[in-house]
């Protein structure tokens, strides 16, 4: 069972990741209960779900998930639309290599959060400075992420195209961006996930509505049930977005998967 | 078509740090003729093959293919590499037909030409035996199938040149033979001439009308061999005699020329030392 990299069933699988999830869940509803933890300090999970229930029935859920989804998804679309392209020809020509990826490189290690006053500054307080953090959140490392993906492209791949009279152009249309395609998307789909991270952040700025604002405006009441719905409910839409993704990587790519 | 390499010099690196990938190479190949490239590592066999390739430009000298020099890739001259240079998103048909979505093919393209496209990926596939596995991913066959699909590919642009990286060097002994006869016969059929790259001493007999062997350090020609077999070749030939004085002498010369005589000569010396050290 301990071998290294042992295959295991599907079952098993399944089991082990049911005990991997109840188990945390277990020991919070135990620790709430009988750990004479003071309530406001850790809510109980009945808690939360019942503050869920009542966030969905009396106050404004669905809004508020809609439009952080939303947020999130103009952020990390918005950076995606540039940062592939980029990427790409990071990832195909030294030249552009040169000049851009060490600029890239400085401007990612410099924290999103503290771009918030600039940002303000610059784009206002409405939707768009949402958007903005997010982009500054994903968009750097996005970038040279997918300058990796092409070049991981094996060179025979292009070399073979080249010997067989394909142009440039060709090139990169027919074999680099296919070629790259499956690890692009799961590029995407793990800067989505840090997209969600900076959510939060996001709705520091002036919003009144979104799943991070209510996390915040819970801080100050000591609405701790609240944040943990929050933060729980980001969790469950991250990864359902996740599988989303996993899924279309399944039906876009047969190649990789059926076998 | 003939290739001609007049004084072919390859530089790496620049001047204080600069190494010779190539010194003099002075090389003609016939029309036809099937020429295959030994030697220790770092001897420059590959970056001769991708000069001629066009993958790689030469520092000083002539390469020309049919009197014209060469610039870059072209469709003239199809190359196949030791792996991953098939599309693995493309099933094996798909991999076959690649190059008639390129433009170069594409251009002043009539439907009979079309239809002739059509009926050469056909029968590639089954020269190649690859009709049952038409449908498949790459990543689906074996590793010989795999080289199957990458030779059907740079054949099916009709190449007069058909360069090959070491293309059966990760296959197991058994398949190798296989491919051996497979590509002798695709020679025949084809009429192209073949320029191929291998460590394989056995390999560059069995399959070379000639041998080129090339030493290290400055990378170059040592010596030119013609192989005394008949034109056509069976595996039976490995064990005739004239074979096996050849391989010989292949091998002692790469020994010689890679510096590993010397070290073998070491290790000898050494055991010679170890036993009169020890006490009967």
């Amino acid at each position: 069972m301990w071998s290294i990299r042992l295959a295991i069933s599907r079952r098993s699988y399944g089991l082990l990741a049911l005990v991997g999830l109840l188990v945390p869940l277990l020991g919070w509803t135990m620790l709430s209960a009988f750990g004479g933890v003071d309530p406001v300090f850790l809510p109980g999970p009945h808690k939360v779900l019942q503050r869920i229930g009542n966030w969905a029935l009396d106050d404004d859920l669905w809004g508020d998930a809609f439009i952080s989804t939303l947020r999130v998804v103009s952020g990390w679309a918005l950076s995606a639309l540039l940062a592939v392209p980029l990427g790409l020809m990071i990832g195909s020509w030294r030249a552009v290599q040169a000049l851009l990826e060490p600029l890239t490189d400085f401007i990612r290690y410099m924290p999103a959060v503290a771009f918030i006053p600039l940002v303000m500054l610059w784009v206002g307080i409405d939707e768009g400075a949402k958007v903005a953090i997010i982009f500054i959140g994903t968009f750097f490392q996005m970038v040279l992420m997918v300058a990796e993906d092409v070049r991981r492209v094996p060179m025979a791949q292009i070399e073979a195209a080249q010997t067989m009279g394909a142009t440039r152009r060709e090139v990169l249309e027919k074999v680099i961006l296919p070629s790259a395609k499956p690890a692009l998307l799961d590029t995407l789909r793990i800067t989505m996930g840090w997209a969600w991270t900076y959510l939060v952040v996001a709705e520091l700025v002036a919003a009144n509505s979104g799943l991070g604002f209510a996390i915040l405006k819970a801080q100050r009441f000591l609405q701790t049930d609240k944040i943990f719905a929050g933060i729980l409910l980001i969790g469950l839409m991250g990864l359902a977005i996740d599988q989303l993704f996993r899924l279309l990587h399944r039906k876009a790519f047969p190649w990789l998967h059926g076998r | 078509m003939k290739i001609q390499c007049n004084n072919v010099w390859k530089f790496f690196g620049d001047a204080p740090k600069r190494t010779t990938a190539l010194q003099a190479v002075n090389l003609d190949i016939a029309d036809n003729e099937f020429v295959t490239l030994v030697g220790a590592s770092g001897c420059g066999k590959s970056t001769l093959l991708r000069t001629l390739a066009g993958l790689e430009t030469h520092s000083k000298g002539d390469v020309l293919v049919d009197g014209k020099a060469i610039t870059g890739p072209g469709q003239d001259r199809a190359m196949v590499f030791q792996h991953y240079s098939l599309y693995p998103w493309l099933r094996v048909s798909e991999n076959i037909r690649f190059c008639r979505q390129l433009s170069a093919q594409t251009r002043n393209r009539s439907s009979a030409d079309v239809e002739a496209a059509s009926g050469r990926a056909d029968a590639l596939l089954q020269l190649m035996g690859l009709t049952a596995s038409a449908d498949a991913y790459p990543n689906q066959l074996s590793g010989g199938m795999q080289q199957r699909v990458a030779i059907a590919r740079a054949l099916m642009g009709k190449p007069q040149i058909l360069l090959m990286d070491e293309p059966f060097g990760a296959l197991d002994a058994q398949t190798r033979e296989v491919m051996h006869d497979l590509i002798l016969h695709v020679h025949r059929l084809e009429r192209t001439t073949i320029v191929f790259v291998t460590h394989d001493v056995e390999e560059a007999i069995y399959l070379g009308h000639r041998v080129v062997l090339m030493a290290p350090r400055p990378g170059r020609i040592d010596s030119i061999y013609e192989v005394p077999l008949p034109a056509k070749r069976e595996q039976d030939m490995k064990l005739a005699p004239e074979f096996l004085q050849l391989k010989r002498q292949l091998l002692d010369r790469i020994r010689e020329t890679s510096g590993m005589k010397t070290d073998l000569d070491q290790l000898q010396k050494l055991t010679q030392l170890a036993e009169e050290r020890t006490p009967e």
